[in-house]
């Protein structure tokens, strides 16, 4: 085994492998750039190394700086996780040339699936099933008609010059196919001038399953099992578990042999994931193989209890497979959700900021989080903005199931917007928790998940309400065990009034329509219970009774009669209310107070002592910037500068350089732009 | 300590009839004054709100704590006193709390005659002032006011206890570190403008806050000059030039928002120093009350079972429970905090004088916070009680309750007639604060009784004079004066006038003076010297 090894990456994986590392008593080097100088992976390894600049493409990806720190700190091996330098075979290469080990395939595995066209070719010689079609040179109309007929309807047209969707046409019938080759190809040559196409089989309902499967380097092969992680957004996974739903013994067998073939055909050492599209009927077609592992690797380590990472130090370091094909077990399901800064009803544009508040979900044998940052820390524009790996292990998938919404409603993110609310409407929803899931998922539940129907928020906008008038009391009664006067009827928070009605006036926000909601506090006898008005554009709409108590971030309630609970998220004014079919957020509106920048803006320019002009920077009539410096002035040997209160424009400057200009003096004059 | 058993039957005809018209007299005091929280009505709402003003009970929501209670006075002020209609006096006063302290807060309405200073304004603002002297608080001024309203200036401008009080008061309070914060939300004219510019701290809004000796008409009449009330006194020559306010605000919530942090900085700390208890609830629910107090006030009652539906688990301890009983007194606990009881049980007596006075030394000697319950005709009148002394008795218990130092709290929950009024810490008492029921009276004497004694005297100057009078003649010379006592002596008449500090629902007893003794805890309980005793 190695006894020092250096990682080529950053955030959670870095995390990931030095944990690893750790436990097998071997020594860690980080590599850093300048954003990451105080990131977690520096400080969690044994020595760190920097790099260079934040932008990846001057630090993490320039493969003669991780080498030269491999060989200043002595690593003997270097693991480059996943992206960055994991699948570039001139890395792995140069790895070779000093001497140093690459925790992952030999080169030439790495070159072959490099090209997916070459990779499709050697796994058709090798017999794995690839998705039929025909890419022939003919053109003529009936090879490619007969090409369809034979591998059966719909099949999907494509211009092999095409992209973006164009020369792209589906064909559910033989009847239609000749009309549809047609217009695939008027619209290919004048979009392309080439139409020269190809026919695939179109799989409607296709699931992607992966194999994650191990080569060591003395003929050993095994295969973990599948994931599925068919639900998918721009190509790019959201929710992965393990094993597959649906899936039979003899199916899983059958797809572990084909991957492990795959991976014999190239020769194939460590590990590696082959990915299959998965069509309804239980057919396979091999789509890619990554020679590397995967981000979503802890589902597969969470159903068969091993740790793949030391899997691939061992074989990196000649050491056999830890274990034989019949001594792995399957136990459980698994699930993970990748926690992104990202902003899901806003098309999924990634969100950067501090992470102001960071609080996880309790760590168990059931819930598990793979993380790179820290609270405090920042997500910057240079990295993917994962946040977190959340992973959860159960029985069965819907326990398992369970398990990921709940852990999804106790996390706690502040300073940057997150897509956790989307992961737990995803997860919630009823076609997911049926199994009715492909790829597509997504964009046909898209209404469902991101709540677009028109809800009823009968129940959800009365939790709000109450839980910020219980928590209220909560805190107040809190804060009142500190003072000199605990006993106090003033620590109540019932907004008491003297002959008139006990009123809390609320306005909370949900997909940007703003409810006014009056919360009034009732005695009955000795129990308290709400009145609940919600009005909007001053209409009542709804009124309910109701009474509740909180616990930590649990509120249970009783609404009319029906007693439930939520788990609220309440993070500085946005409340997030965690139910059973989905998450409902809130805003909670404060009161305007102006726009405090413009404090200064109607402010005349004045020399604030008596002093020299030094130097006018700006001339009459010249549009200014706010905070652009207009002139600057000498005065008790000190240069001020005035600056522009708001953009504007400079009427007249009423001094020149060298002047003597008193105290309180107007230096100009200036106009605001109307808007600012 | 001993719990008192209610010997009430709520299912009786007599306590339903009673709630019911306990309960209809709660019902026409709210029904009155949801009119009078409307302020200056519809249109003048409407123009306020239009400039981007936040109404002034708005604007108190908005400076309270989230959820903080409001205590709030005389809300009857200037009902039916003045020609026109000048609901709550146009100003609100009251306590509620500020960043976990409480603060007197003085609030113009503009909506109300602009705000203008009727001689009940300037009375209810000085009381306000009073009431946070008396008790230490710190004091916010929301301004917006035309200054004195000029037809009514001889009675709003030269006397002792008239506008200039209120700069007298700021300037007292101020140098007995009580602070003093000011919010120019509106105009602060004339002698308006010492109220920010004597404030410790001022705050004032942009285009919405002025503040000037004279306004502009003034100004041009005297000299010629013309200028706009911005250019004269906004915000930004507050601010900016003259430094007669220290924060500028963009509007209203901000303004408000800035006094919030104002009084975040006064560091200030609760010098409580008596020894409280839990909290327990009474046994019996306040609001039994209604059904308690008989519909006919010549009915006697038991006031125990009042004091069970207000006191911390319906204990008390009595004191002296089997002498002078036309007196309860007695040690029981309010929200926790320990209080000794004076409560009526009928006409006073010599002994129950002596043993009110004995008691009220006592309770100042342990600095334990006095409630009176006044509920009382007077003190016993005839030959016997005279020549027993019953006056140097009376006196007494006028002493002590004059010169007791401790917190005392007065609630009328019946009749305050004569004598009985002072020996029972009335207005001139100097209680903290003075709340009324609905269905309490007050008057130098019962309506009936002074009735009776002026026929009595009319018909004996008419039996000197040999003229006849007859039964029907008699009753018709005292039906205006019973009419006329009804009126005057009803709470609405006497909290119109702040007699009080306002009327409250029997039911909410309980928390008014949970509410009053905590504030009345910022300041220390002083030491007591009492008067001579005539013996």
């Amino acid at each position: 085994m190695f006894s020092k090894i250096l990682i080529a990456n950053r955030g959670e994986i870095a995390c990931r492998i030095i944990k690893t590392a750790k436990e097998m008593g071997v020594l860690t080097v980080a590599v850093y750039s300048d954003a990451d100088q105080d990131a977690l992976h520096v400080h969690m390894a044994d020595e760190a190394v920097y790099l260079g600049p934040s932008p990846s493409r001057e630090s993490y990806l320039v493969a003669d700086k991780v080498i030269e720190a491999a060989k200043m700190t002595g690593a003997q091996a270097i693991h480059p996780g996943y992206g960055f330098l994991s699948e570039n075979a001139d890395f792995c290469r140069a790895c070779a040339q000093e001497n140093i080990t690459f925790i992952g395939p030999p080169v030439a595995a790495i070159e072959a699936m490099g090209s997916k066209s070459a990779a499709k070719s050697i796994m058709e010689n090798a017999n794995v099933p690839l998705v039929p079609g025909y890419h022939g040179d003919d053109q003529s109309a009936d090879v490619i008609k007969a090409a369809a007929d034979e591998m059966g309807y719909p099949v999907l047209l494509k211009a092999t010059a095409g992209g973006g969707g164009k020369g792209m046409r589906q064909v559910w019938s033989e009847a239609e196919f000749n009309e549809g080759l047609a217009a695939a190809k008027r619209e290919a040559m004048s979009s392309f001038g080439d139409d020269t196409m190809l026919v695939e089989k179109y799989l409607t309902q296709p699931r992607h399953v992966e194999i994650q499967v191990f080569c060591d380097n003395h003929q050993n092969a095994v295969y973990l099992f599948e994931r599925d992680c068919s639900v998918q957004r721009r190509h790019q996974k959201v929710i992965e578990e393990a094993p597959a739903f649906k899936m039979s013994e003899s199916l899983r067998a059958q797809m572990g042999e084909a991957a492990i073939k795959s991976a014999q055909a190239i020769g194939y050492q460590g590990a590696g994931t082959v990915e299959f599209l998965l069509d309804v009927d239980g057919s396979f077609y091999f789509m890619e193989m990554n020679t590397r592992l995967q981000v979503e690797h802890p589902v597969t380590e969470m159903i068969s209890g091993q740790d793949l990472v030391e899997w691939q130090l061992r074989v990196a370091a000649n050491e056999p497979l830890p274990k034989k094909q019949a001594e792995l077990v399957l136990n459980g399901h698994a699930f993970e959700a990748r926690i992104y800064a990202e902003d899901a009803n806003n098309d999924f544009l990634p969100a950067t900021g501090k992470l102001a508040l960071l609080k996880t979900p309790i760590e168990s044998k059931h819930v598990r989080i793979d993380t790179g940052v820290r609270q405090g820390d920042e997500v910057s524009v240079f990295y993917d903005p994962m946040i977190a790996k959340l992973i959860v292990w159960d029985e069965n998938r819907d326990k398992a199931l369970q398990r990921l919404a709940k852990a999804l409603s106790e996390y706690r993110i502040n300073g940057v917007t997150t897509n956790i609310d989307f992961l737990y409407n995803l997860a919630t929803s009823k076609p997911f928790l049926d199994e009715d899931i492909d790829t597509g998922f997504i964009e046909k539940n898209n209404d469902l998940i991101f709540h677009k129907d028109s809800q009823s928020l009968a129940n959800e906008l009365p939790i709000a309400a109450l839980y910020l008038v219980l928590s209220l009391q909560k805190k107040s009664s809190e804060a009142a065990n500190l003072t000199t006067d605990p006993n106090s009827p003033w620590h109540l928070t019932n907004a008491w009034r003297l002959n008139e009605a006990h009123l809390h006036q609320l306005t909370l926000a949900h997909n940007e329509i703003e409810y006014d909601v009056s919360v009034e506090q009732k005695r009955q006898g000795t129990d308290s219970y709400y009145l609940i008005n919600i009005s909007n554009d001053n209409k009542v709409i709804q009124s309910v009774d109701c009474q509740g108590e909180i616990y930590n971030d649990l509120i249970t309630v009783n609404i009319n009669g029906h007693r439930s609970q939520a788990t609220v998220s309440h993070v500085e004014n946005n409340l997030s209310i965690y139910r059973e079919n989905g998450v409902f957020s809130f805003s909670h509106i404060l009161p305007d107070c102006g726009n405090l920048d413009s404090q200064d803006a109607n402010g005349g320019l004045t020399a604030p002592m008596n002093g020299t002009m030094v130097s006018i920077l700006v001339a009459s009539g010249e549009q200014v910037e706010k905070d652009q410096a207009l002139v600057i002035m000498e005065a008790m040997k000190m240069e001020h500068t005035i600056k522009a209160p708001s953009a504007g424009t400079v009427d007249e400057v009423f001094f020149n350089a060298g002047d003597m200009v008193d105290g309180g003096a107007e230096l100009l004059a200036f106009t605001p732009t109307e808007d600012s | 300590m001993a719990k008192i058993i209610s010997k009430i039957n709520t299912r009786s005809q007599d306590f339903i009839d009673n709630a019911a018209h306990m309960q209809s007299q709660v019902d026409d005091l709210r029904a009155k004054l949801s009119d009078v929280k409307q302020g200056g009505g519809d249109r003048s709402r409407k123009r306020h709100t239009d400039r981007g003003k936040l109404l002034p009970r708005d604007r108190v929501n908005a400076l309270l704590d989230n959820g903080s209670a409001f205590l709030e006075f005389s809300q009857l002020a200037a009902y039916k006193v003045y020609e026109d209609n000048v609901p709550c006096a146009g100003i609100i006063t009251g306590i509620g709390r500020v960043g976990g302290q409480e603060c007197v807060i003085v609030a113009n309405d503009a909506t109300v005659k602009g705000g203008t200073y009727y001689p009940l304004t300037v009375k209810k603002h000085i009381r306000a002032q009073t009431i946070a002297q008396e008790n230490n608080l710190p004091c916010i001024y929301l301004v917006d006011s035309g200054g004195a309203n000029l037809p009514n200036q001889d009675d709003v401008f030269p006397d002792k206890e008239h506008f200039g009080r209120i700069f007298f008061n700021q300037a007292n309070m101020s140098a007995q570190s009580i602070p003093q914060i000011a919010v120019v939300m509106g105009s602060c004219t004339a002698g308006g403008a010492y109220v920010p510019a004597m404030a410790d701290e001022s705050i004032i809004v942009k285009e919405q806050g002025t503040i000037f000796l004279a306004g502009p008409p003034l100004v041009k009449a005297a000299t010629g000059e013309v200028v706009s009330a911005e250019d004269l006194g906004g915000a930004d020559v507050h601010c900016r030039t003259s430094g007669v306010t220290d924060h500028y605000a963009q509007n209203d919530h901000h303004a408000l928002e800035i006094a919030r942090s104002a009084v975040s900085n006064l560091n200030r700390e609760k010098p409580v120093s008596i020894k409280f208890e839990a909290i327990s609830e009474p046994e019996y629910d306040g609001s039994e009350i209604y059904g308690i107090i008989p519909k006919d006030t010549r009915q006697p009652y038991d006031v125990r079972e009042v004091i069970a539906r207000i006191v911390d688990g319906s204990n008390f301890d009595e004191f002296k429970a089997l002498y002078g009983n036309t007196l309860v007194c007695g040690f029981a606990h309010i929200y926790g905090y320990p209080v000794g009881i004076v409560a009526n049980n009928g006409v006073l007596f010599g002994e129950s004088a002596e043993k009110g006075a004995h008691f009220i030394q006592l309770c100042a000697q342990r600095k334990i916070p006095l409630v009176f319950l006044q509920n009382i005709t007077g003190f016993m009148v005839g030959k016997q009680y005279e020549s027993g002394g019953i006056a140097k008795h009376g006196a007494k218990m006028v002493t002590a309750v004059a010169t007791a130092q401790v917190p005392k709290f007065t609630i009328l929950i019946g009749g305050s007639f004569g004598a009985g009024n002072y020996g029972m810490c009335g207005r001139a008492y100097d209680p903290r604060f003075l709340f009324m029921w609905p269905n309490s009276r007050i008057s130098v004497m019962g309506g009936e009784q002074a009735a009776g004694v002026m026929a009595q005297v009319t018909r004996d100057k008419k039996e000197k004079l040999g003229e006849s009078w007859s039964e029907e003649e008699e009753l018709q010379f005292k039906k205006p004066i019973m009419e006329n006592y009804e009126h005057q002596g009803h709470p609405y008449y006497a909290s119109a006038r702040l007699w009080d500090d306002g009327i409250i629902d029997p039911a909410d007893t309980r928390h008014v003076l949970g509410l009053a003794i905590s504030a009345s805890l910022n300041k220390p309980i002083e030491d007591t010297k009492f008067g001579i005793f005539r013996m």
